[in-house]
C-alpha cells in the first residue's frame, strides 16, 4: 500500500442551509493532491469552487457547512477536527492567499508584524528573531527594500505588492499545501505574470503543493499539472492540464475551450463567430435533475434529464461525467 | 477566408474619420496631503488618434494608463485641458462647450458592470424610453416600436420590456446596457471592458452580438479592454497606452504579430495561453510595476521596467514614429528609440 496523498477530498458534499431546508451547493466532489503537485480548480461564479477551497480550510461558516464525505491530509481526516486543532494546522501546514490582498490584510498592523505573526504563533519564535525573520520573507518574494518596507502598512504599498506581502505570510512557515484564490483577478496583467512566476517559483523550491482556484482556464493550465473543471457544485471533468485543452471531454469544457478568443487565432484562422454555450448557470436552488449541464447541452437526450451521470475513467487518471462524452 | 480578416467593407480608410483627436491632453489638479501643494497629474498627455466610419479601435492598457480618461474626453464629459475633439466634424474642445443633445445622438457608452450601470428602480422599458423622450420622440406608439425592435436586436423579447433588472442574468443586463447605448442610434460606441465582469462561459454571446450589430448598423466602436484575446478578436486598428500616452498603435496583425513597443511584447508575454507556440522569453517580460501617473518616470515612462533599457531611455521621451518596415495600409507607429531593433527577432 503506497502513502497517502498530500491532499485528498473524497465525495464532498457543502451544504447551503436555509430557512426550512438544505441545498448542496457542492455534491460527490473528490480530488487527489500529491506532495509538491499543482493542481487547478476551474469555474464560474457559483460553481463552487471557492467554498471547496474553504472548506479544506476549515473555514466554513453559517449558512455553509460540510455535509458529508471526507478531507485528508496525508490520511488524517481534517474536517471534523476541534477548531483549536484545525487553527494549528492552517498556517503551518495549509495556507492561504485571497484574490483581494487589501480586504485579506490587517489594515492597522504594520506589514512586517503580520508576518512575524506567523513565526510567534506556529514557531514559538520571539517577536525580534520573527521581526528579522520576517525581512527575510519579504526579501524573499522581493519585495524591493525589505528592511523598510516591513514598518509600512498595507495601504501604502501597491496591489502587487500586497500580494506579494500576501504569498510572504502565507508560505512563512513552509506549508505542504498552498490555496490561492484566484490570486491574481485583482492585479495588472503584467504584474499577474510575475506574481504567478514568483509563487511558482518558491512552491517549487520548497516543495509546496499549490492548489489554484480561477475562472481563468488558461491561467490554470499553464501553472497546474492537473485540472479539475467544475459546473454547478460537481467536478464535470479532471485531466492534465494540456489535455484539458487539447482534448476536453465534456461539452462544458469543450464549450468553454471552444468561446475563449485565444491570441493568435483570427491571425491563423481568421475572425470566426465564438463558439456560444447558450443560457446561463443555475441558481443552486434550481439545480436541474439528471445532469446539471442538460438544459445548457447541445448533446442532451432523455437519458441526461433523469439521470445523474456517473464519473467515467480516463486514461491518465482522470475522469469525466457525462452520458455521451468525448 | 482570408479576406475576412482584414478591413471590413464599412471601413473606408479614405472618408473623414468620425472621431480625430489632436494633441488631447487632460491634466487633473490633485491636493496633496492636509492641502497643501496641489500637483498635476497628467491623465492624458498628448494623444492623436482616429477612429474611421465604421472601425472598431481596441483601446489597450493597464491601470492609471489614462484609458478611461479618454473615454470620458471623448463622452464630453470632462473637459480636455490641451488638444482637440472633433467628432463627426464638431469639435468639441475646451473652448466650445458641447451640445449634450447632440453628443448623446452621436457617441454612447457600454459599461464594465450591468449591475452598477442600471438603474435598478426602472424597468427596462422606461430605461429604454427615457432617451427617446428627451430627444423629442412623444409618440406613445412609436416609442413603444423603437423598445420592441432594439430589445429584438439585442436577443431579448418583448415582455422582458415590464421587467427591473434584478430579474435578469449579467449576460442579459449587459444586453440591456447595450441596447441602452443604441437606442438613440449613435455612429460611436465606446465599449468599457464590456465583458470583463460576465461569466466565462457568456463573454462569447456578448462579444459576438457587439460584432454584428457594429456590422448592421454600421457602428464605430472604441473597445477598451485589458484582455489582449478580446482586442485581437474584435479590433481593426488597436492602440496601447501606457502612463497617459500612446507607445504603440497600428492594424491588429501588426500589434498582435510584430509588436514594436517592448510594453506591447510584455503585455502579449503576460497573457497566460496554453496554445501559444513560443514560450515568453525573459527579454519580453516586463519588470516591477507600474509607476504612478502623479510622478511619471523621466524620459520614456517605461523605462524602469524595461527589458531593453538603454542611458537615453532615462532622459530623453521617445516620439510616437512610424516604424520602418511597417506595413498594412493604416500604418504602423511606435514611441521606443529602439522599435527598430524590438521587431528583429
Amino acid at each position: 500500500m503506497s502513502a497517502p496523498p498530500l491532499l485528498e477530498v473524497e465525495n464532498l458534499r457543502i451544504d447551503l442551509l436555509g430557512d426550512d431546508r438544505r441545498h448542496a451547493a457542492v455534491e460527490g466532489v473528490s480530488f487527489r493532491i500529491g506532495r509538491g503537485e499543482t493542481f487547478g480548480l476551474v469555474g464560474e461564479s457559483g460553481c463552487g469552487k471557492s467554498i471547496t477551497a474553504l472548506s479544506i480550510m476549515g473555514l466554513l461558516r453559517h449558512p455553509l457547512a460540510i455535509g458529508g464525505g471526507a478531507i485528508r491530509l496525508e490520511g488524517q481526516e481534517i474536517q471534523s477536527l476541534p477548531p483549536g486543532q484545525i487553527r494549528r494546522l492552517r498556517g503551518s501546514r495549509i495556507a492561504m492567499i485571497f484574490q483581494e490582498p487589501m480586504t485579506a490584510l490587517n489594515p492597522l498592523s504594520p506589514v512586517g508584524r503580520q508576518i512575524a505573526e506567523m513565526f510567534v504563533l506556529h514557531q514559538g519564535a520571539g517577536w525580534s528573531e520573527a521581526g528579522d525573520r520576517a525581512v527575510e520573507a519579504l526579501r524573499q518574494v522581493r519585495v524591493p527594500s525589505p528592511e523598510r518596507r516591513v514598518k509600512d502598512y498595507p495601504h501604502q504599498l501597491s496591489g502587487g505588492m500586497r500580494q506579494r506581502v500576501m504569498i510572504a505570510i502565507a508560505l512563512a512557515c513552509g506549508p505542504d499545501l498552498l490555496v490561492a484564490d484566484e490570486p491574481t483577478t485583482a492585479l495588472d496583467v503584467t504584474v499577474q505574470a510575475e506574481i504567478v512566476d514568483l509563487m511558482r517559483e518558491l512552491c517549487a523550491a520548497n516543495g509546496t503543493a499549490i492548489l489554484m482556484i480561477s475562472h481563468d482556464l488558461g491561467l490554470v493550465a499553464n501553472i497546474c499539472r492537473r485540472v479539475a473543471v467544475m459546473y454547478a457544485g460537481r467536478v464535470v471533468e479532471e485531466q492534465a492540464a494540456d489535455a484539458i485543452f487539447r482534448q476536453p471531454q465534456h461539452p462544458y469544457t469543450q464549450g468553454l475551450v471552444a468561446s475563449l478568443p485565444l491570441l493568435g487565432g483570427r491571425a491563423a484562422h481568421g475572425r470566426r463567430r465564438l463558439a456560444e454555450i447558450a443560457g446561463t448557470v443555475p441558481a443552486i436552488s434550481a439545480y436541474p435533475a439528471g445532469c446539471r449541464f442538460n438544459p445548457r447541452c447541445d448533446r442532451a437526450t432523455d437519458v441526461c434529464r433523469v439521470e445523474d451521470p456517473a464519473a467515467t475513467p480516463l486514461g491518465d487518471g482522470g475522469l469525466v461525467r457525462c452520458h455521451h462524452h468525448g | 477566408m482570408s479576406s475576412s480578416t482584414e478591413l471590413p467593407p464599412s471601413v473606408a480608410t479614405d472618408a473623414a474619420p468620425l472621431l480625430q483627436l489632436d494633441d488631447l491632453a487632460v491634466h487633473y489638479s490633485v491636493a496633496g496631503r492636509l492641502g497643501t501643494g496641489r500637483r498635476l497629474l497628467k491623465a492624458v498627455d498628448g494623444i492623436d488618434l482616429e477612429v474611421r466610419p465604421g472601425e472598431c479601435l481596441g483601446l489597450v492598457g493597464e491601470s492609471g494608463c489614462g484609458k478611461s480618461t479618454l473615454a470620458l474626453a471623448v463622452m464630453g464629459l470632462v473637459a480636455p485641458t490641451r488638444g482637440h475633439i472633433r467628432i463627426a466634424g464638431q469639435d468639441i474642445g475646451q473652448d466650445a462647450r458641447p451640445d449634450r443633445k447632440a453628443m448623446a445622438r452621436t457617441v454612447q457608452m457600454v459599461f464594465q458592470d450591468p449591475y452598477a450601470s442600471l438603474n435598478p428602480r426602472q424597468t427596462v422599458r422606461r430605461t429604454l424610453a427615457d432617451p427617446l423622450r428627451l430627444h423629442g420622440v412623444s409618440d406613445a406608439a412609436e416609442i413603444e416600436h423603437r423598445v420592441a425592435e432594439m430589445l429584438a436586436r439585442v436577443g431579448l423579447r418583448p415582455e422582458h420590456a415590464g421587467r427591473y433588472p434584478h430579474e435578469f442574468s449579467g449576460g442579459q443586463r449587459q444586453r440591456i446596457g447595450i441596447a441602452r447605448a443604441l437606442i438613440l442610434k449613435p455612429r460611436l460606441v465606446i465599449c468599457d471592458e464590456p465583458v470583463s465582469a460576465l461569466d466565462v462561459s457568456i463573454r462569447a454571446q456578448i462579444i459576438n452580438l457587439l460584432l454584428e450589430l457594429k456590422d448592421e448598423l454600421g457602428l464605430s466602436y472604441i473597445m477598451i479592454s485589458h484582455d489582449l484575446g478580446v482586442v485581437e478578436h474584435m479590433s481593426d486598428r488597436v492602440a496601447v497606452m501606457y502612463l497617459g500616452r500612446i507607445v504603440e498603435r497600428g492594424g491588429w496583425r501588426e500589434i498582435f504579430e510584430n509588436p514594436r513597443h517592448p510594453y506591447t511584447r510584455a503585455l502579449i508575454a503576460a497573457i497566460p495561453d496554453p496554445f501559444r507556440l513560443h514560450a515568453a522569453t525573459a527579454r519580453d517580460k516586463a519588470k516591477g510595476e507600474i509607476a504612478s501617473a502623479l510622478n511619471p518616470p523621466s524620459g520614456c515612462h517605461f523605462h524602469p521596467r524595461c527589458p531593453m533599457r538603454q542611458d537615453r531611455c532615462t532622459v530623453e521621451s521617445p516620439r510616437l514614429d512610424p516604424v520602418t518596415a511597417g506595413h498594412g495600409d493604416v500604418g504602423h507607429w511606435a514611441a521606443c528609440h529602439f522599435a527598430d531593433r524590438t521587431g528583429a527577432s
